[in-house]
């Protein structure tokens, strides 16, 4: 019962099975009886996820059910909410309330979800692993001893528990496809632009895009319908976007006509074996359901990860400026004089990584580096665009590993950044090139989930759900389901 | 290159510890050593890209829609007075 996607809870609220109170307590005591050992809920107010289930049964009854009536969906702690804090799981915005909803948030309430919750992250989403969250990290419900991805960890693990039928979280390079990968659940990055920013806390605003986290392909398209759309309020939500059906690309069952890119770039040495295997595996078997398999080159791939570190941390050091201690957040309470504030604050209030990430992204833009670092990175985006534009001429759709490493163990890679970064190797030019990409499980490597990513051209979200759910639909891997929290 | 930790915490406003600045250092430099790869692209003549799509930056009509919220808006501040932000002395 409790792992139940989302498109079955609704189903059965809407044949008045069940109502949203039922489906709300449910998950409330899943939280209860396993967050301990998860970490993935950094807030919770069980009062007022029963008070907004309870408006959503008087709704229902009323005047008919909206699109996500009395579905539970759990948010990521990056999601301003007037209701509860928003910390963004750092401790310059310890006990932060935000004095208006996100748009999404808005576009949830509006379409009649019940929110549950902040879940856990990488504090201001920087990390791949969720453990530079100041609450701890976030736990793998494969194995406990095991990261859950980053920075959307809690999500991926709430989910992959089934702490929540659902979440949302963010990706600036990763972020939502390489827990979902890790964790064995869908993850969902739109197009950039897709979907509107304002009231997300920024981390890099030209490659951060919210998405869905669920356990089916179904699931995070209704999710997708739901927040997607243009919001004047947000200058980078792009107003004349095409728009999908949704839902109505989930219901492929073949992938008679599809033309498949496997770029070379994505299989390299020092892949897991096993992450291989499965992802051949699953190629195989499109092959099967009537797709070719072309094989192509995204010849700047190599690059991605230098000019993302180059792109990300600049942008960063920008947006992360406003954290001054004057306006809002954690401010140091003894202070030489005002310039002694700011950097006081900022010490004692951000983490190490984020530090690193200021650092390199205020060297970076710093006078006499600028064209030497950022626009050199901006034009290395060029061609990896490019790289990308190309390969759709030949193809419509391209498959490659979401992560080449199962989920590694808590402490494994914290010593060395770098190493970190390189986490993010098959996901960060995604976002370079504003491109929207879907993580399913494929398999598994030493007990682990794997992750199959598609990439598609930009507002062709149609595309990856047909293809995703055709494989669905012709394997049980998203029916696996972590035994420790049956 | 070899990034002088101390000079750029001063631009990012923040402080750092002697401990920490031995520490982001060398970190710092491997992660710059990294990048540098970029270098080795040709990119003579190509555009930088700032936004993934070649979008026109919206314009909006000039008319006033927010409505006064300081209160609510101020609320998260550590430190106002009079709807002023407060802030240690910067003028003798």
């Amino acid at each position: 019962m409790p792992f139940t996607p989302l498109h079955a809870w609704k189903e059965r609220l809407d044949t008045g099975a069940l109502t949203a109170v039922d489906v709300a307590k449910l998950y409330l005591e899943r939280i209860a009886r396993f967050n301990d050992r998860l970490n993935a809920f950094v807030h919770l107010d069980a009062e007022h996820v029963l008070a907004q289930a309870e408006a959503s049964d008087i709704h229902r009854t009323k005047h008919g059910p909206r699109p996500l009536e009395g579905l539970p969906i759990a948010v990521k702690d990056i999601f301003c909410t007037q209701d509860g804090p928003t910390q963004c799981c750092s401790h310059i915005l310890k006990d932060f309330h935000a004095p208006y909803d996100a748009h999404v948030i808005t576009l949830l309430k509006k379409a009649g979800a019940v929110l549950v919750g902040k879940t856990n992250m990488d504090e201001f989403a920087m990390g791949s692993s969720n453990e530079t969250s100041v609450f701890g990290p976030a736990r793998n419900p494969w194995n406990e001893d095991c990261i859950p991805g980053g920075s959307s960890g809690g999500s991926a693990s709430a989910v992959a528990a089934a702490l929540a039928p659902a979440a949302l979280g963010t990706d600036t390079g990763g972020s939502i496809r390489q827990p979902a990968s890790l964790t064995g659940i869908v993850g969902l990055k739109p197009t950039y632009g897709r979907v509107s920013r304002r009231g997300i806390i920024a981390f890099a605003s030209s490659l951060d895009q919210a998405g869905p986290m669920t356990a089916c392909v179904r699931d995070a398209a209704m999710v997708a319908a739901a927040i997607s759309g243009h919001d004047p309020m947000d200058a980078t939500s792009v107003a004349d976007a095409p728009d999908v059906d949704w839902l109505g690309a989930c219901e492929a069952t073949d992938m008679r006509g599809l033309r498949i890119g496997r770029p070379k770039e994505y299989f390299v040495d020092g892949m897991h074996p096993a992450v291989r295997e499965a992802i051949d595996a699953a190629l195989a078997r499109c092959g099967e359901l009537g797709a070719t398999i072309v094989d192509i080159s995204l010849p700047h791939t190599e690059y991605a990860v230098a000019a993302y570190y180059v792109i990300a941390p600049s942008e960063a050091s920008a947006n992360l400026a406003r954290y001054d201690g004057v306006r809002f957040g954690h401010r140091n309470q003894a202070p030489d004089d005002l310039f002694d504030l700011y950097t006081r604050s900022r010490d004692e209030g951000f983490g190490a990584e984020v530090k690193r990430r200021i650092l390199t992204g205020t060297f970076a833009l710093s006078s006499g580096y600028y064209d030497a670092y950022y626009k050199k990175a901006q034009q290395v985006r060029t061609l990896i665009r490019q790289d990308f534009l190309n390969a759709f001429e030949t193809v419509d759709v391209i498959a490659t590993p979401t992560s080449p490493v199962p989920a590694f163990r808590l402490g494994e890679k914290t010593d060395d950044p770098l190493t970190m970064y390189l986490s993010d190797i098959f996901t960060i030019a995604v976002n370079l090139a504003g491109l929207p990409g879907l993580s399913q499980p494929c398999g598994f490597a030493d007990d682990l989930p794997v992750g199959l990513q598609w990439i598609a051209p930009a507002w062709r979200e149609d595309v990856l759900l047909s293809a995703a759910a055709a494989f669905e639909a012709a394997s049980d891997w998203h029916a696996r389901k972590p035994e420790a929290f049956q | 290159m070899q990034i002088d930790v101390r000079k750029v915490a001063n631009l990012a406003r923040i402080r750092l510890t002697d401990d920490e600045a031995s520490a982001l250092g060398p970190q710092l430099n491997h992660i710059l050593a990294y990048v540098d790869s970029l270098q080795q692209l040709d990119t003579k003549d190509v555009m930088p890209t700032a936004h993934p799509h070649d979008a026109a930056m919206p314009l909006r009509a000039d008319i006033a829609t927010n409505a006064n919220r300081r209160e609510a808006l101020q609320a998260p501040a550590p430190a106002t007075d009079s709807g002023l932000y407060v802030v240690p002395k910067v003028i003798e």
